[in-house]
């Protein structure tokens, strides 16, 4: 049972931090978030059920149209719903985010409908035995791909040029404005990016927890969580706290029963606020005033 | 805020007041306009051109609040059917007691606050002589102090929650043609117990109070078959893997799994299964007939599951069955029996409109407590789920009982008769 609990919690944890991933990124270069990730979550769903599925498009060319789309929404996200409240300092693009998640939530259930859909996908039907347990395809597929963009994203901030950017706008956006670097192209980037990782999460989940227009609320909250614990500072925290995240509900489920799931992951999540509030793998913060 | 002393509290609290006022006017507003725009989906499934004329006194109005729209819709578009077509029969032939009935809609919208102010505008604003109820437990179980106060019966053709007919109310209002919790659990237990053998069940649940319902009728007739409950799970809709939980009845060793979900919900609980390939037998409660459940849990998966059901439009039909498949296809473009949607819910509603008409007749008035009071003393009525004899008495208020209940599963996409 143990290796079916650990199993179970490494697929569903890889999914929380793939979609911390977002939150880490944007508030590591412009110190705002995007609290309509869930709902991000959702759209590349839908989006790709709709050209796959409904429109008939191959996999192979949904899967990047909904990428890409993704990635626009990001920009237009940050262009329209964060850049005007985020000037001068002020916090009013939390709540420009979560309204915009909500308008997108209920968007959905006008376009997509109210009921659930399912995904038929061949990553999800046949169970592969791994030492006794059962897994889909597909949940091996997650953790993989949130291992590789958690290491990408490691190797475009420190070893590329843009990634030195990048980091020169998260130290002080003066300073990097002073060195040429275009500021609001750069942050701009990162919600694109940030979308676009939430968009592949929604892909990743759809064939085993079907298609609807709130399948995301509660994975944008945990993802949020698990941002947290892993400490807003680097992608591989974030991660790793995803995967110990999922762990934790999984046991909680198995050991204690369903009831008990959310009750103890998110008693985690306090107590880890208590003990490490800079998270499990961030470093403390000297704030000079 | 607290802090203010003398006048500025005092202008404080006015305002308060003030901004109370308005809230609550405003919250008066939205509901009257929820009401305006219910009514206008109301006018358009009553037929009336067909139906007024078939009998000349002044219409009996007949209420219904169900799920009009909403993920539940099937459910009220399947009951709306159900309603229409025996109205319209019993309009053709005269009526009751000359007067023909009309069929008055509003939508819950699946919530129980919606439920009952829609209850009470029917009742005090269009007179209506009784309200059928829909597929949520949640809103008959709120409905039911509206129906007790303003001494109203009302007729239950789905939700099933074994608290809406047997509410500890006296004066009873609540009747009811569909399944009932109790019942079922104790049915599907004995399908266990007989068919498959099991001495050991395990509980899959929804975490919500219709869960709750079933958790105790498991509980209560369990130990009366000589069963054995080895575990209860508990899971949330939107829960994306519950293997660890199903895991907990496999080791527990549960020899059939007894599940109380909805469609979507059950779908994930069956994938759990797949990739546990854990290939224990799974009986169900009717929730996952009312959406794309082998969509969503996958063909192979959703043709393990048996369900129980209230009726089927397949196999031998009796006259009536055939006559109302017949009516069905015409009036609502159903090609078979493979098109009825929810059939429950039109077959339920079929009879329990029938028998509000025999009760309607044998009351001689519109008056709530002689109307109550009639439907101890109805003729016998050869219906399309059974023949009704004395359906109701002072401690029964459901028409339908285990024996009527029938199994069902998916084959090809269709809700076909349990082979064995």
């Amino acid at each position: 049972m143990w290796s079916q609990l650990i199993l179970s919690g490494i697929a569903v944890g890889s999914l929380y931090g793939l979609v911390a991933l977002g939150f880490q990124i944007t508030y590591a270069v412009s110190n705002t978030m995007n609290f309509s990730q869930g709902a991000s979550v959702m759209v590349g769903a839908v989006l790709c059920y709709s050209l796959n599925i409904t429109l008939g498009i191959p996999a192979w060319l949904a899967v990047p149209m909904t990428l890409t789309a993704s990635f626009g929404l990001g920009l237009l996200i940050e262009r329209f719903i964060v850049r005007p409240f985020a000037e001068g300092g002020s916090n009013s693009w939390l709540l420009t985010t979560i309204a915009w998640g909500i308008i997108l939530e209920n968007l959905a259930m006008v376009i997509f409908g109210k009921e659930t859909r399912g995904y038929p996908s061949t990553w999800a039907e046949q169970p592969i035995q791994l030492l006794g347990f059962g897994v889909f395809p597909v949940e091996l597929l997650i953790p993989v791909v949130g291992l590789a963009v958690a290491i990408a994203l490691r190797v475009l901030f420190t070893r590329t040029l843009l990634g030195k950017a990048l980091q020169a706008v998260s130290e002080s956006h003066t300073t990097a404005r002073l060195m040429g670097i275009p500021v609001e192209r750069m942050i701009a980037l990162t919600f694109g990016i940030s979308t676009a990782l939430a968009a592949l999460a929604g892909m990743l989940i759809a064939p085993v927890s079907n298609v609807s227009s709130t399948m995301g609320t509660l994975l944008g909250l945990k993802a949020f969580a698990t941002a947290i614990i892993g400490g807003l500072g680097n992608p591989w925290g974030v991660m790793m706290a995803g995967i110990i995240y999922g762990l934790v509900e999984s046991a909680a489920a198995g050991l204690l029963g369903g009831s008990y799931r959310e009750i103890l992951g998110f008693a985690v999540v306090i107590l880890m606020l208590a003990l490490r509030p800079y998270g499990l793998f961030g470093q403390a913060q000297v704030k000079k005033v | 805020m607290a802090q203010n002393f003398g006048d500025r509290t005092l202008f404080k609290r006015r305002q308060i007041i003030r901004g109370a006022g308005g809230f609550g006017a405003a919250l008066l507003l939205s509901k009257v306009a929820g009401c305006a725009t219910t009514t206008d989906s109301g006018a358009a499934p009553a037929d009336s051109e067909d139906t007024v004329a078939a009998s000349d006194g002044e219409p009996i109005k007949l209420g219904l609040v169900a799920a009009i729209t909403g993920p539940s819709a099937v459910s009220g578009e399947s009951i709306t059917r159900g309603l229409t077509l025996a109205m319209e029969e019993i309009n053709a032939n005269g009526g009751v007691n000359g007067r023909p009935l009309e069929l008055v809609i509003r939508d819950d919208e699946s919530t129980p606050a919606k439920g009952v102010a829609a209850a009470r505008e029917l009742i005090e604003k269009e007179k209506v002589a009784l309200v059928f109820g829909g597929l949520d437990s949640p809103v008959s179980l709120a409905m039911l102090p509206v129906f007790h106060e303003l001494e109203t019966p009302y007729m239950g053709v789905w939700a099933a929650a074994t608290g809406i007919t047997r509410n500890g109310n006296d004066p009873n209002y609540a009747f009811r043609v569909s399944a009932n919790d109790n019942i079922v659990d104790s049915y599907l237990l004995r399908y266990a117990q007989n068919e498959l053998g099991a001495t050991k069940v395990g509980l899959v649940l929804i975490n919500n109070p219709w869960g709750e319902s079933n958790q105790v009728g498991f509980e209560e007739w369990a130990p009366k078959y000589n069963m054995e409950i080895v575990g209860i799970e508990k899971f949330n809709d939107g829960d994306t893997d519950i293997s660890p939980q199903l895991g907990r009845l496999q080791d527990g060793g549960a020899e059939a799994l007894l599940m109380v979900a909805n469609a979507a919900p059950s779908a994930v609980a069956m994938k759990s299964l797949v990739r546990l390939g854990w290939d224990v037998p799974v009986v169900s409660h009717w929730g996952p007939t009312g959406g794309r459940f082998p969509e969503l849990a996958g063909q192979e998966a959703a043709d393990r599951v048996v369900f129980m059901q209230t009726y089927s439009f397949y196999d031998d039909q009796s006259d009536l069955g055939q006559s109302l498949m017949g009516k069905l296809q015409e009036k609502y473009d159903v090609s078979g029996p493979q098109d009825v949607i929810a059939p429950v819910g039109t077959a339920n509603a079929y009879d329990a409109m029938n028998l509000v008409a025999l009760a309607l007749e044998t009351a001689e008035s519109l008056d709530g407590p002689t109307l109550r009071e009639a439907f101890y003393n109805l003729p016998t009525y050869e219906g399309l789920i059974k023949t009704y004899d004395q359906p109701f008495s002072p401690n029964n208020h459901d028409a339908l009982s285990e024996d009527d209940y029938i199994l069902v599963q998916w084959k090809d996409n269709q809700l076909v008769p349990f082979q064995g």
